[in-house]
């Protein structure tokens, strides 16, 4: 089976946390997730401006060609019709492929796949009810599953957090060479709005 | 057994996960096995024993199985239910003898009903969202269902269960699939 090459990961920094469009908890330690992976990575920053942060991304993606020779983009989405339309149009503009491999993918089964895997992965943030401050840092596995699970029936949030009432941090993955230890980290939340904030982390020996 | 056709550029491309998975679910949440076959490996064939098809869109720059019309020729003789949906419409406008032209949309967009088919509900408009790179003229023998302020969105054969959509039903509108499967495919 022929498969693609992962030339770069691309991260724009927000410094508007309510960004529309980009992740904004603990973000600067993608650094660390592309060292472990061993890929090089596109930075760029943004005001986090509705509708003006897409140019930011866009320059990004110029970096990402020129440098990297990139013929498209791979994104998470996996609801979002906001931000799958635009960074449609965003590769569009620069004749580069876009594919969206987890569009309305199954999210129990896609979480649990997750966990199944070798994947790593903490709540970072929390932006709706009825997540309690509990929820900051707890990691992603069947407990947390099945209590996501109830949320979503009882209280209508996706399951995968697609619709921003979560955040995660991914804390290994099976392309990890090594694993990130998080040494030091804060929690900050009121109500039903939090953040775990990540002070002090380091790659670590799997 | 309803057959869903992979117009990618090719078998087990990223596409396939994102325009051939979500229409599996639907097809499956319905109680219809699925099965999967790309384009190039005689669907035609595959269709034996099938209740229905359903030839499925592709990325917005994947537009290789346009040069490839002889894989689609089957679907003027088959004598079952097809579902074009996007790159799947504007083959089916090929093979019927329509023509495909650059035609740009991304996002949500207004689609008007313009005539009654079991395939629509009864509505004047609904919004969809549609990402395609081509649009496609509606080919001799075929009807317009519906249309949006760019292009022909619905179209219909004349005589037969073949349909053409050009905007993504698995985005917010899964009825589209699941009123073609309940009309046509039982």
């Amino acid at each position: 089976m022929v498969r693609e090459e992962v030339a770069c990961l691309i991260t724009v920094f927000s410094e508007n946390e309510e960004s529309y469009l980009f992740h904004t908890p603990n973000v600067r330690l993608v650094r660390l997730q592309a060292e472990a992976m061993g890929l090089p990575l596109v930075e760029t920053g943004t005001a986090g401006i509705k509708e003006e942060e897409l140019e930011d991304l866009g320059r990004a993606l110029d970096i990402a060609k020129e440098r990297y020779g990139i013929d498209g983009v791979v994104t998470g989405a996996i609801l979002s019709v906001y931000q799958a339309a635009r960074i449609q149009r965003l590769c569009q503009e620069r004749s580069l492929w876009c594919f969206n491999p987890l569009w309305h993918t199954d999210q129990e089964t896609y979480l649990r796949a997750l966990c199944g895997q070798g994947y790593d992965v903490l709540i970072s943030g929390v932006f709706s009810a009825p997540f309690d401050e509990s929820w900051l840092g707890r990691r992603i596995d069947a407990g947390a599953i099945k209590d996501l699970k109830q949320y979503a029936s009882r209280y209508r949030i996706t399951l995968t957090g697609e619709g921003g009432e979560y955040e995660t941090f991914v804390a290994d993955a099976p392309f990890f060479s090594r694993r990130i230890e998080i040494v030091t980290a804060e929690k900050e939340y009121e109500n039903y709005r939090g953040i775990f904030r990540i002070t002090g982390a380091r790659l670590v020996e799997k | 057994m309803i057959l869903l056709v992979d117009l990618s550029y090719r078998e087990h491309s990223l596409g396939y996960e994102e325009f051939v998975l979500p229409i599996a679910r639907i097809v499956h949440g319905q109680g219809e096995i699925v099965s999967t076959l790309h384009y190039a490996r005689d669907p035609g064939k595959g269709a034996a024993g099938c209740d229905g098809v359903v030839l499925c869109g592709t990325p917005l720059r994947d537009n290789a199985f346009l040069s490839q019309r002889e894989a689609f020729a089957w679907l003027a003789a088959t004598e079952l239910p097809v579902l074009g949906i996007c790159a799947g419409m504007q083959a089916l406008s090929l093979t019927f003898g329509g023509e495909v032209f650059p035609s740009t949309g991304i996002g949500m967009t207004d689609i008007r009903v313009t005539a009654r088919d079991p395939l629509l509900p009864a509505v004047a408009a609904f919004p969809a969202y549609e990402l395609h790179g081509n649009a496609c003229t509606v080919p001799p023998g075929f009807l317009t269902l519906a249309e949006s302020d760019r292009c022909v969105q619905v179209i219909r054969h004349q005589h037969r269960p073949v349909y053409g959509v050009l905007f993504h039903p698995e985005v917010r509108n899964e009825w589209v699939v699941e009123r073609f499967l309940s009309s046509f495919c039982r």
